[in-house]
């Protein structure tokens, strides 16, 4: 190898010219500039804020004038351990973990025709019908469900017409998921995650299944496995990975997500609306950063758990 | 043979044309709202249909100055996405050095840590550097979590664009500025033209992260969450969510349009 100096032998004209050649002599010259303006907005302007985000949560708030105190202290901590407030977050994880098991039900069946049988326009048709609803109007979709599950909406007037309108009453006379009707209960709150996350949930299992090669499961076939043995002990695992990258999805965003519960669903707080009021009407904002730091902490536990189990190792 | 590539099991095709029935038929629905004549409830069937809505959202200037403020503020992010996220994409995908994976991580901290943190992290920094809530605090926000959708499908066309591509521009005496001009910027312009499309839709759309970084603007966005929480004018909100369907798909196909046949296409995480 010759030194880069060497290699260079014909220095360029003009200034843009020998700039070139100090950047292919010094690379790290480059790089810098390359680096310096995407580190400098998130890595010190958006990092900056995520940790004045965390030392606010070690302020806490007088209770008398509302002002908030700042010095060093765990009380916010302490006060995040109340009963009311550990209701919040376990109310939100269930949500979330059972969002997350409806979600990679109802992927499944999908990812694997991409993955497996559709092929050419079809193949592009499944793809778009993915795409189409992840990234178009979360708001819209909200609002969709809202026309859904109105007591007047479409969801019991069918439900109505097939006679099965006394299932629902059945059901929302039960005693947590229930309410007083779909748009004000926990299953219309279900029901919403459950179509908001549904795409992010699609596309890693479609991607782990399309690694897998059709060869191992006629292997499988041809070594005596019925379809159901070569699901459980070929496929299933394989697609593992795939359900456990969009799970990190559907349940990050569940955790997060403070405006689909406030407008379809019972008057009970998730995560994400105990941050809002607190930093909002409450003017808490130090219970607010605490709050905040909950769906990290839990996102934090998953990943390692999820580590553990060697998800990462097959993506 | 079970496992013969041509047909699925009717079960199975079954169940994948009704989970995407599932993801569809509420976003018809939309459409079809957008003609009724209930004014004041949510009535299926609707009980008439009417083409007045349309007229009525186009008379209403609010609405414009939302769409418009919203157009702007998505138009000036995904600019600013746009350069943030091709130069991070380069440093990665040229070179080794300490603490690559960390950038990675970094550039998609905002998007995968939820909405809510992002949004009041930004707000309580704001607070204390007493910066005023306005137009471009709105955009700083949305920038930050534009730059990772750019990133992702810059680095991934940057990877199959062949190193010695470049080493033969500069070997022919082009400069690092004509080669960027020439061989790189070619290679590159559908995979940032589709980054572009994705973090304008991400943004046009955006409201979690808005209703903390805004002062007293009215995104599009925003302006329907008011609606949502406190239905007033039910039509006129039908309307403008077709609308912003609208305004968010074409940027989508679009996206999907300049990257189609290649390995990786755009859009495939959010």
């Amino acid at each position: 190898m010759n030194a880069p100096d060497a290699v260079v032998s014909h220095s360029r004209g003009g200034a843009l010219g020998r700039l070139s050649d100090m950047f292919y002599r010094r690379p790290s010259i480059l790089l810098a500039l390359l680096l310096g303006p995407p580190l400098l907005w998130i890595g010190v302007v958006y990092v900056g804020s995520l940790l004045a985000l965390l030392v606010q949560s070690f302020y806490s708030i007088d209770e008398f004038s509302g002002r908030i105190v700042r010095e060093f202290t765990f009380k916010t901590y302490l006060e995040l351990l109340r009963p009311s407030n550990l209701d919040i977050v376990l109310r939100t994880v269930l949500m979330a973990a059972t969002v997350t098991v409806a979600s990679a039900t109802i992927a499944f069946p999908i990812a694997y025709y991409a993955a497996r049988y559709a092929r050419g326009w079809v193949k592009g048709l499944f793809f778009i019908a993915v795409m189409l609803p992840l990234w178009s109007s979360y708001l819209v979709r909200v609002y969709a469900w809202k026309l859904i599950l109105a007591n007047e909406g479409v969801l019991n007037w069918s439900l109505a017409k097939v006679g099965l309108s006394p299932m629902v009453e059945a059901l929302l006379s039960l005693p947590v998921i229930g309410g007083p009707s779909l748009s004000f209960s926990y299953m219309g709150t279900f029901l919403v995650f459950l179509y908001l996350w549904l795409p992010f949930m699609i596309l890693p299992i479609q991607a782990a299944l399309e690694r897998v090669p059709v060869s191992m499961l006629d292997a499988s076939g041809d070594l005596g496995a019925r379809p159901g043995q070569t699901f459980r002990k070929i496929i299933f695992p394989l697609a593992l990975p795939g359900i456990v990258a969009g799970s990190i999805f559907t349940f990050s965003l569940t955790l997060g997500d403070y405006i689909a519960p406030q407008i379809v669903g019972s008057s009970r707080l998730f995560i994400g609306q105990a941050v809002y009021v607190h930093q909002g009407t409450a003017g808490n904002l130090p219970m607010a950063a605490a709050f905040s730091m909950v769906p990290i902490v839990v996102m934090a536990i998953y990943l390692w758990i999820a580590k553990r189990m060697g998800a990462f190792n097959a993506l | 043979m079970r496992f013969n590539r041509s047909d699925a099991p009717w079960r199975l095709k079954l169940a994948a044309i009704a989970g995407l029935l599932f993801l569809h038929l509420p976003l018809v629905l939309i459409f079809l709202y957008a003609f009724t004549t209930e004014e004041k409830s949510y009535q299926f069937p609707p009980p008439g249909y009417t083409l007045k809505w349309f007229a009525v959202v186009w008379e209403r200037q609010d609405i414009w100055d939302a769409f418009m403020l919203s157009f702007k503020i998505a138009c000036i992010a995904t600019g600013a996405a746009i350069v943030l996220g091709t130069l991070a994409a380069a440093a990665v995908a040229r070179t080794r050095f300490f603490g690559r994976e960390a950038v990675s991580l970094l550039i998609i901290l905002p998007i995968a840590l939820p909405g809510v943190v992002t949004g009041i992290a930004l707000r309580s920094a704001f607070d204390i550097a007493s910066i005023p809530f306005s137009f471009w605090t709105i955009v700083l926000g949305h920038a930050t979590f534009c730059v990772v959708v750019v990133y992702n499908n810059a680095v991934a066309r940057l990877r199959r664009t062949s190193p010695s591509l470049l080493e033969a521009s500069l070997d022919l005496g082009a400069n690092s500025f004509q080669t960027f001009r020439h061989v790189l910027l070619p290679n590159l312009a559908t995979a940032l033209l589709a980054g572009g499309m994705l973090a304008f839709a991400l943004s046009f759309d955006e409201v979690i992260v808005t209703t903390f970084t805004a002062g007293q603007q009215d995104t599009l966005p925003i302006w329907m969450l008011s609606e949502l929480v406190r239905p007033r004018q039910r039509p006129v909100t039908n309307v403008v969510a077709v609308f912003v369907v609208i305004v968010t798909f074409l940027p989508i196909l679009l996206a999907y349009y300049f990257t189609r046949g290649s390995e990786t296409i755009a859009g495939q995480g959010k």
